[in-house]
C-alpha cells in the first residue's frame, strides 16, 4: 500500500496567474476507500481553486464528521483546514466568517454531517446566507460505520445488505432553497466537466453557495437498486445545462444559442454563462427552481446543474454591515476609538 | 484512434524505454530488480543470456538505454538511472557461475561452423551455436579472443582480467579457436567444407588524413585504432610529451587518455565540429577532461609543419559551424589566422572503416557501390545464403552492444539454415505478461518512487591512474550505492493493463495519477487526442494506450510518456480495471522453437 503520493508531476503542468501547478493544491494522498466519489469531488476542488488562481493561503477548509468530512486532508494541503464536530462545520465557518471575511470558506460535509446530525445547523447557515461554499457528499448512506441508509437516500433505493429504504428523503436542494440559500447546485462526482465550472461559480457567488454532490460509495451503495451508484446517476441524471465560469481576464470565447444562453456577471466581476437545456426552467427564479426539482423527483431523474441563483444576493456581511477588515487587523485604536468618540455617539443617541 | 492492441508484444516492450532501446533488448527493470535484492548472480545471468558480456559492458557500453530510461523525462534536473554501472554491480558482485552456464552437448549435431573473426558478434554466435551442438570453429589474427574489445579498448577502462573471464566463457564451451592467423581468402575457408560462415571482422582500418607535410612526418603521425591496439599488445609503451589527437570520437578520448598515461605531457585533443556535435559519448569527454586534457573545438587541421625534417606541430583553421533549415550542418571558416599548435606526436582518430580485402568477389556475396557486402539487416544473411555478416563487419562501424544483438539474430538464421528451414521466418520473442497483485494493495515490486538523484561512480585518485595505463579509473558502486542507484528505477516493464468491461468511470485513477497520465474523454483523432488529455501529450515518440469505447461513449487513454508506473491508478481502482503486469520481454534466441 502507498503512503505517499510520489513527488514527480507531469513536467508540463499548466501554471496559474500565481505561477502554480495543479500540484500546489493537492494535499495528502487518499485514505479513502479505492474508487470513493468524495476522491473525484476532492481532485475537482482542486482543479476550480488552481483554474480560479486563488492563493492556497486565502482558503479555510472546514468539515464536520465523516468520510466526506475527513476528506479536506486530500486537497488543498496549504490551506488552512478545520475539522469540527459531527454536524457543527456551519457554526465554525460562521465564527471564522464574521472573523475574516478576506478568506474563501470551504465547508465540506457529507449527507449525515448535514441532513442528520447537523440539519439544524444546515438550515440556519442557508438561512443566513453565510458568504461560504457547501459542498455536500452525498452518497446516501453511512459508509463510514458500514452503509447504513442515511437521510438523503431515496425512498426504495436498495442498499448492498439488500433491504429497500422505507424512509421519504430529505432532498438537500430543495431544502436549502427553501431555507433562503441564494446559490443552490447539484452535481455528481463522475461528472468534472459539470462539477468544476459550478465550483468556481459557487466561489464567486457571494452568499451561501450549495453544491450537493451524488457522489457514490463503492463500499456500500454502489449496487444494483440503489439510487446513488455511479451506474444509475448516469443513466438517471438530467443537467439544467451547461455552466461555463468566465475569469474575469478572460475574453469569452464560446458561442452559445441565442435565447437559451444566460450571461451571469458575479461580485467578483467574473461572469458565468448559463447554457439551459430544460426550457421551463429560470435558474433566477426561486419557484421555478422548486417546480422543477419537484418534477424531476417525481419522474424519478435527477436534476444536475445549476438549479438557483440569486444574482442580487446579500450576505451576511452586508446584512450585518460587519467590520470590512478582519478582526485580527484592527489595532487598539480601531477598537478603543477613545473617549471623544464615544462621547460622540452618546450624543448622538440623546 | 484505434484501441490499442497490447497482444502486440511491440507495445509494450516499446513502454519499456531502456530495454527497447538496447539493440539487444537486454531486460533492464528485470535484472535491476534482482540488484536491488541483492540477487547479483541472477542479475548477472540475465545479462549474460542477453548481452553475453556484462563485465565489460557495465564498463564500456555505448548506453543507448539510458538516454532512453523515462527518469530522465520526469524533470529538468533528473538524470536518467545509472544503467550501465548497475550492470558493473551485478558482474562485480556476482558468484561463480560456472554452474549455471549451459551445457555442451557431447554429442554434435554434425554441422560445422566457421567464424571469422574473435570479436564480441563472433564470440555471440559461438555462445548461442555451441549449445546445440554445431562444432564451431574461430579464426582470429589477434593472441586471444575479443576482438576490438581487447585491442581497442583501454585496461584503465577494461581491465584484460574481465575481459578474458567473459571471453573464456565461450571459448571454453569446446569452441576450437586458432588465434594469430590471418584469414587472407574466404574461398579457402569455404573450401574446407563447413556449413556455414560468420565473418565477424569488424571494421578494422582506421582512416588518416591526408594532410601536407605527411610524408615527412610520417614517423610521428599514427592512425588512433592501430596506435592503440599497439599499446594494447605492448608493442608501444611511450610517447613524446606533446600529443595532438585529431577526432571527436570515443578513439579519440581513448587515444588521449592512453598517451597521458605513456608520458604525453601536454595532450590535445582537436575536432573540427563543435564540442556539442563531437561523437564521443559525453562521460567519455568528461572522463578526458577530468584528466586534464584540454578539447579544442572547431578548429579544422590544415598541415603539419615539419621543419629541419622534425615535426614541429599543426596549423588549425577556425570555423564556425552554422545550420541551414533543414538542421543540416557546415562549418564555415572565421576567417582568423591559422592557429598553430606544437606537437612531437599526432594521433589521427576520425573515424575507421570496413576492408574485406580477403573476400574473392566470385563467390556470390554482392558488394554494393560502397565496397559493403550486401546483408539483409534481419537475418544478417549475405547474397551467398551460406555466408552471414555481423557487428561492424555488416553495417559499418557501430558498438559492442550493436555486434551482440547482430550475433543472436546471425546465429538464430545460421541455425535455420542449416536445418533447412526459411531464414525469414523468424521465432516469435519470447512474451510473459503477469499480474503482481499481492494482495488488496500490496504489489511484488517496490512500488515507491525515490527521489534520490542519480549516484556518482566513484573514481580511483588521478594521480594513481595516470601513472599507470593498466589501473582502472572507474571503481564501480558499493552495493549500498548500488541498492541506492537501482531503487532509483521506476521499474517501466511494470505495465499499467487496463481492462474496460471491470471499469465503472469512477475517475479514481485520474485523481491520483501524479503525473496526469489518464485522461477518460471522448475518442478522436491522435493529434487532437494529444492536445486535449488531462496533460499534453507532446512527446510524439511515446503512444498513446487507448481502451475500446466505455458506457459513457468515452474511451480511457493513457500517455505513455511519463507514467512512474507507481502503480497507484490499480491501488486507487475499485474494480482492478487496472492492473499492474509485469512484462518480461526475451529476444528470440537461437534453437527456439
Amino acid at each position: 500500500m502507498s503512503y505517499q503520493i510520489p513527488k514527480f508531476r507531469h513536467p508540463q503542468l499548466p501554471v496559474n496567474d500565481l505561477g502554480y501547478t495543479k500540484a500546489d493544491y493537492e494535499g495528502s494522498i487518499s485514505t479513502l476507500c479505492a474508487g470513493c466519489g468524495h476522491d473525484s469531488i476532492a481532485g475537482s476542488i482542486v482543479k476550480a481553486c488552481h483554474e480560479l488562481s486563488i492563493e492556497p493561503h486565502k482558503i479555510a477548509k472546514l468539515s464536520g464528521i465523516g468520510c466526506s468530512s475527513k476528506s479536506p486532508t486530500y486537497f488543498l494541503g496549504k490551506s488552512h483546514g478545520f475539522n469540527s464536530v459531527h454536524g457543527r462545520m456551519p457554526s465554525v465557518v460562521t465564527g471564522a466568517a464574521m472573523a475574516n471575511r478576506n478568506l474563501t470558506y470551504l465547508g465540506v460535509s457529507g449527507d449525515g454531517d448535514t441532513a442528520s446530525i447537523g440539519m439544524g445547523q444546515f438550515a440556519h447557515v442557508a438561512r443566513r446566507n453565510l458568504n461560504m461554499v457547501y459542498i455536500v457528499m452525498n452518497n446516501g448512506c453511512y459508509g463510514l460505520t458500514k452503509g447504513q441508509d442515511s437521510a438523503t437516500a431515496d425512498e426504495g433505493s436498495v442498499s448492498k445488505k439488500g433491504d429497500a429504504n422505507i424512509y421519504s428523503a430529505i432532498d438537500l436542494c430543495a431544502t436549502a432553497l427553501q431555507m433562503g440559500a441564494t446559490f443552490v447546485a447539484r452535481g455528481f462526482s463522475g461528472d468534472k466537466e459539470q462539477l468544476v465550472p459550478l465550483i468556481k461559480a459557487a466561489v464567486s457567488h457571494r452568499g451561501f453557495a450549495l453544491i450537493d454532490v451524488v457522489s457514490p460509495c463503492v463500499t456500500f451503495n454502489n449496487n444494483p437498486g440503489s439510487t446513488k451508484s455511479y451506474e444509475f446517476v448516469r443513466d438517471h441524471a438530467e443537467a439544467t445545462g451547461t455552466v461555463d465560469f468566465v475569469p474575469m481576464r478572460k475574453e469569452i470565447t464560446t458561442d452559445y444559442m441565442p435565447g437559451f444562453s444566460h450571461e451571469v456577471t458575479m461580485h467578483d466581476g467574473s461572469s458565468i454563462h448559463l447554457y439551459k437545456m430544460d426550457e421551463n426552467l429560470d435558474p433566477f427564479d426561486r419557484t421555478s427552481a422548486l417546480i422543477s426539482m419537484e418534477k424531476h423527483r417525481a419522474s424519478g431523474d435527477i436534476l444536475t446543474g445549476l438549479i438557483y441563483m440569486d444574482k442580487d444576493s446579500r450576505d451576511l456581511h452586508d446584512v450585518m454591515e460587519t467590520s470590512r477588515r478582519p478582526l485580527n487587523t484592527l489595532a487598539e485604536e480601531d477598537l478603543c476609538p477613545g473617549n471623544q468618540m464615544l462621547k460622540n455617539i452618546n450624543a448622538s443617541l440623546r | 484512434m484505434k484501441p490499442t492492441d497490447i497482444k502486440d508484444p511491440e507495445y509494450f516492450h516499446k513502454v519499456v524505454d531502456c530495454q527497447h532501446a538496447c539493440p539487444a533488448h537486454t531486460p533492464v527493470p528485470e535484472y535491476i530488480r534482482l540488484i536491488a535484492a541483492e540477487r547479483y548472480t541472477d542479475a548477472y545471468m540475465i545479462n549474460w543470456q542477453s548481452n553475453v558480456f556484462p563485465g565489460i559492458l557495465g564498463r564500456t557500453c555505448d548506453r543507448p538505454c539510458e538516454p532512453a530510461c523515462r527518469r530522465g523525462r520526469l524533470d529538468a534536473d533528473e538524470e536518467p538511472v545509472a544503467i550501465c554501472r548497475l550492470k558493473r554491480v551485478a558482474a562485480d558482485k556476482k558468484d561463480d557461475i560456472s554452474e549455471r552456464l549451459p551445457s555442451i552437448p557431447k554429442k554434435k549435431n554434425g554441422k560445422r561452423i566457421a567464424l571469422v573473426g574473435a570479436g564480441p558478434a563472433s564470440l555471440t554466435v559461438a555462445r548461442d551455436l555451441a549449445p546445440l551442438g554445431y562444432i564451431i570453429d574461430i579464426y582470429d589474427n589477434q593472441f586471444a579472443g575479443g576482438g576490438m574489445m581487447r585491442s581497442q579498448i583501454p585496461s584503465f577502462r577494461l581491465p584484460i582480467d574481465v575481459l578474458d573471464e567473459e571471453v573464456n566463457y565461450i571459448l571454453d564451451m569446446g569452441i576450437n579457436a586458432t588465434f594469430d592467423i590471418e584469414v587472407d581468402s574466404l574461398r579457402e575457408v569455404l573450401d574446407k567444407g563447413y556449413d556455414a560462415v560468420f565473418i565477424g571482422t569488424g571494421a578494422p582500418r582506421g582512416k588518416g588524413l591526408n594532410l601536407p607535410g605527411l610524408e615527412d612526418a610520417a614517423g610521428h603521425v599514427h592512425l588512433g585504432i592501430d596506435w592503440l591496439s599497439s599499446v594494447a599488445f605492448e608493442h608501444t609503451e611511450k610517447i613524446e610529451p606533446r600529443v595532438l589527437v585529431l577526432g571527436g570520437g570515443n578513439t579519440a578520448m581513448d587515444c588521449c587518455r592512453t598517451s597521458k598515461r605513456l608520458g604525453g605531457d601536454d595532450v590535445r585533443v582537436v575536432v573540427r565540429s563543435p564540442f556539442e556535435d563531437m561523437k564521443a559519448s559525453p562521460w567519455e569527454k568528461e572522463d578526458a577532461m577530468h584528466e586534464g586534457i584540454p578539447i579544442y573545438n572547431n578548429h579544422v587541421p590544415k598541415e603539419l609543419v615539419v621543419e629541419d625534417g622534425k615535426l614541429k606541430g599543426m596549423h588549425f583553421e577556425k570555423v564556425e559551424a552554422q545550420y541551414d533549415e533543414s538542421g543540416k550542418r557546415s562549418l564555415v571558416p572565421t576567417d582568423e589566422p591559422l592557429v598553430f599548435m606544437e606537437a612531437d606526436t599526432v594521433l589521427m582518430a576520425i573515424g575507421q572503416e570496413n576492408s574485406f580485402p580477403w573476400i574473392e568477389r566470385d563467390l556470390g556475396i554482392e558488394f554494393d557501390k560502397w565496397d559493403m557486402p550486401v546483408v539483409n539487416d534481419q537475418t544478417f544473411q549475405s547474397t551467398n545464403q551460406k555466408i552471414f555478416f555481423g557487428g561492424d563487419a555488416a553495417f559499418g562501424p557501430e558498438n559492442v552492444i550493436t555486434a551482440v544483438a547482430h550475433g543472436h539474430q546471425a546465429a538464430v538464421s545460421i541455425d535455420l539454415y542449416c536445418r533447412g528451414e526459411s531464414v525469414a521466418d523468424r521465432p516469435a520473442p519470447g512474451v510473459t505478461l503477469a499480474s503482481q497483485k499481492m494482495g488488496v494493495h500490496e504489489w511484488s515490486y517496490d512500488n515507491s518512487v525515490e527521489i534520490d538523484k542519480r549516484y556518482v561512480v566513484p573514481l580511483a585518485p588521478l594521480k594513481e591512474t595516470l601513472a599507470d595505463r593498466k589501473i582502472e579509473v572507474e571503481l564501480g558502486f558499493d552495493a549500498t550505492t548500488g541498492y541506492k542507484e537501482a531503487e532509483r528505477c521506476l521499474n517501466c516493464d511494470i505495465q499499467t493493463v487496463f481492462e474496460e468491461v471491470r471499469c465503472i468511470e469512477c475517475d479514481a485513477c485520474v485523481d491520483i495519477c501524479p503525473t496526469d497520465c489518464i485522461s477518460f474523454i471522448a475518442n478522436q483523432e491522435e493529434e487532437h487526442l494529444r492536445v486535449a488529455l488531462t496533460a499534453p501529450a507532446s512527446n510524439l515518440a511515446q503512444d498513446l494506450y487507448v481502451s475500446e469505447e466505455l458506457p459513457t461513449k468515452r474511451v480511457m487513454v493513457k500517455d505513455e510518456n511519463v507514467c512512474l508506473h507507481c502503480g497507484l491508478c490499480a491501488e486507487r481502482c475499485p474494480t482492478s480495471a487496472w492492473d499492474m503486469q509485469k512484462f518480461l520481454y526475451n529476444v528470440s534466441k537461437a534453437g527456439q522453437l
